[in-house]
């Protein structure tokens, strides 16, 4: 397979951190190596933050921030208009966006060339699956959508048993759970 | 029957530390060595260990409370970070000096000023002539498994010497990787009962432990420090492979990768490794015969096995994340020159300071890196001394 170089961008509070993590750790479930790592600095709530994954069939010998990502996630809306997501990647990458907005509206707004764009409105799964804006789950269900780096249904098992093992309630399980099949279904393309 | 799953360097060692149930542990956390022991303090909580965790006022006071643990013949283990084993410095004499075996767990952090939370090894290297032995590891893996095997180094009777596992702050601490760990009956089985040399416990045979001396004696103690490091030199190889033929992954005092008839060879610890190990990787693509040697035993540093590896290299670059500021190049720079007189090889060695305060090391930087060198095949100039990916 074709090594997943990932790069999350988020901000301080939204899971984004989390995310990567689920998504290093739900590879256990897989015969692939893998790395999950933050870029750790002031932790402050709302700040830009970055969260990393490699994903391979190889073993993985780098330790270091990805910089030319092929999988690019951005999981604050604001930070579509703010920050340069798109830096070091190639215009093969796929770019997955939290916005309510079509990918085209997107290319059109940013004047990206190349790179595959899809969208998904992760604040409205989020809120209408769990009542807070939590986007980050959703947009792991979006990842794997685009990536099919992992089965849904095996993903989702991971998820519930992590879920449960670290006793969240029910109630938070299966919102979760929901948001990742939703955003999954719901995730758009050009 | 070994399992895999997602671990961080600290989670790493704390399992390892569960495995192991030492007796006492102090606990002082700092970043990025804090998860340790707030991982380990859930563990003592929930009952999974015996061990006694006593939680001091600082790092001063967690080391002399690991100090006297260790006499009373506990099995000790305390972990921390930059300031934190600054601060310890005065200790770190005394538990060698007084030969007790425990093993800190130090998670690479930068020293201040500035003032930075991130990785380097400015303070294991500070610590590097204390009389405590060295081991440095890659990843979470190596970090885990080296723990485990500093039990028997530390407490192995012709050691006696308190053992160090480094691993680096951050990129190792807080990354989440796939790492192998064994079922907690094999590691018990491995590390044994402790049968402490000495006890300040032992009524039967009342000892003096930490008195003065004066100039008629003190020599012949701290000779008798280095006659334990040399010893442990034996001990760490034959523990190294009873691991291997036990758990399958084999340890020495380097790593070799593609060493053999290696030319150009990068000399690196700890995580920046496997970085420069996947640049090598495309260097070999190309027909360049480059190579890694990894050291992960710095102290006592095996100088006579370095030096018979690096006998067919043309070029060596020794890589360090640490300064000696008015040094002629980094520590392990330094060790590595002389141990190449140890052989009368007068290849050229340059040194490179990198990732100071956790800067970025990349890829890109070691291709630059071969890139000087290349171009001093063709016109035989090049600095000895240089940063990396540092401003002017």
């Amino acid at each position: 397979m074709k090594t997943l170089e990932i790069r999350w961008h988020g901000r301080g509070g939204q899971g984004t951190v989390t995310a990567a993590k689920t998504l290093g750790e739900s590879m256990i479930e897989t015969p692939l190596y893998f790395q999950a790592f933050p870029e750790y600095g002031p932790e402050r709530m709302g700040a830009p933050v970055k969260a990393y994954n490699i994903i391979s069939d190889e073993k993985i010998l780098t330790h270091c921030p990805v910089v030319n990502p092929n999988v690019i996630v951005v999981v604050d809306p604001s930070l579509i208009y703010s920050e340069n997501f798109l830096e070091g990647s190639t215009e093969d990458a796929d770019v997955i966006l939290n916005t309510a907005k079509y990918p085209t509206e997107i290319r059109k707004d940013l004047n990206i060339i190349g790179r595959k764009l899809y969208t998904v409105d992760a604040n409205k799964i989020s809120l209408e699956c769990l009542g807070r804006v939590i986007p980050n789950t959703p947009m792991l269900g979006a990842l794997l959508r685009v990536t099919q780096v992992l089965p849904l249904e095996t993903f989702l098992n991971h998820v519930k048993h992590t879920f449960t093992h670290k006793k969240f309630s029910e109630k938070v399980i299966l919102g979760n759970l929901e948001a990742i099949k939703r955003a999954y279904e719901e995730v758009k393309s050009e | 029957m070994q399992k895999f799953d997602a671990f961080t360097g600290n989670l790493a060692v704390a399992t390892a530390m569960k495995q192991v149930n030492p007796d006492v542990c102090a606990a002082y956390p700092i970043t990025p060595s804090t998860d340790i022991m707030m991982i380990f303090s859930d563990f003592v909580a929930n009952g999974e260990v015996n061990t006694e965790l006593v939680t001091v006022e600082s790092e001063h006071s967690a080391m002399s409370a690991c100090i006297g643990a260790a006499l009373a013949g506990g099995r000790v283990m305390t972990a921390t970070s930059s300031a934190g084993l600054a601060y310890m410095w005065e200790l770190l004499g005394v538990a060698s000096g007084l030969r007790c075996s425990m093993i800190m767990t130090c998670v690479n952090r930068a020293l201040s000023a500035p003032l930075n939370i991130h990785c380097d090894h400015s303070d294991a290297m500070g610590a590097r002539d204390t009389g405590w032995i060295q081991i440095f590891s890659e990843n979470a893996q190596e970090a885990y498994d080296n723990i485990i095997q500093a039990v028997r180094i530390t407490e192995h009777r012709d050691v006696r010497l308190p053992v160090m596992v480094c691993l680096d702050g951050f990129i190792i601490s807080h990354s989440y990787e796939k790492m192998q760990y064994m079922e907690d009956k094999d590691v018990k089985d491995f590390i044994g009962e402790f049968k402490p040399y000495r006890s300040l416990l032992n009524v039967d045979k009342p000892e003096t432990f930490g008195a003065m001396v004066l100039p008629n004696y003190y020599m012949e103690f701290k000779r008798q420090v280095r006659e334990g490091m040399e010893n442990a030199r034996q001990v760490i190889l034959e523990i190294g492979k009873e691991f291997g033929d036990k758990f399958g992954r084999y340890y020495s005092y380097f790593e070799e990768y593609m060493l053999e008839d290696a030319e150009v060879v990068f000399v690196v610890m700890s995580s920046a490794a496997g970085t420069v190990k996947h640049v090598v990787n495309n260097l070999r693509k190309r027909g360049v015969k480059a190579g890694v040697l990894k050291p992960r035993v710095f102290r006592p540093f095996p100088h006579v096995e370095a030096s018979r590896v690096l006998r067919n290299a043309k070029f060596i670059c020794v890589l360090d994340r640490a300064e000696t500021f008015g040094g002629e190049g980094g520590p392990l720079y330094l060790e590595i020159k002389s141990a190449l007189q140890t052989d009368k090889n007068n290849v050229p060695v340059v040194s490179r300071i990198f990732g100071l305060g956790q800067r970025d090391f990349l890829p890109i930087h070691v291709e630059n890196l071969y890139e000087e060198i290349e171009a001093f095949f063709k016109t035989g100039k090049i600095k000895m001394f240089d940063y990396v990916n540092v401003r002017e």
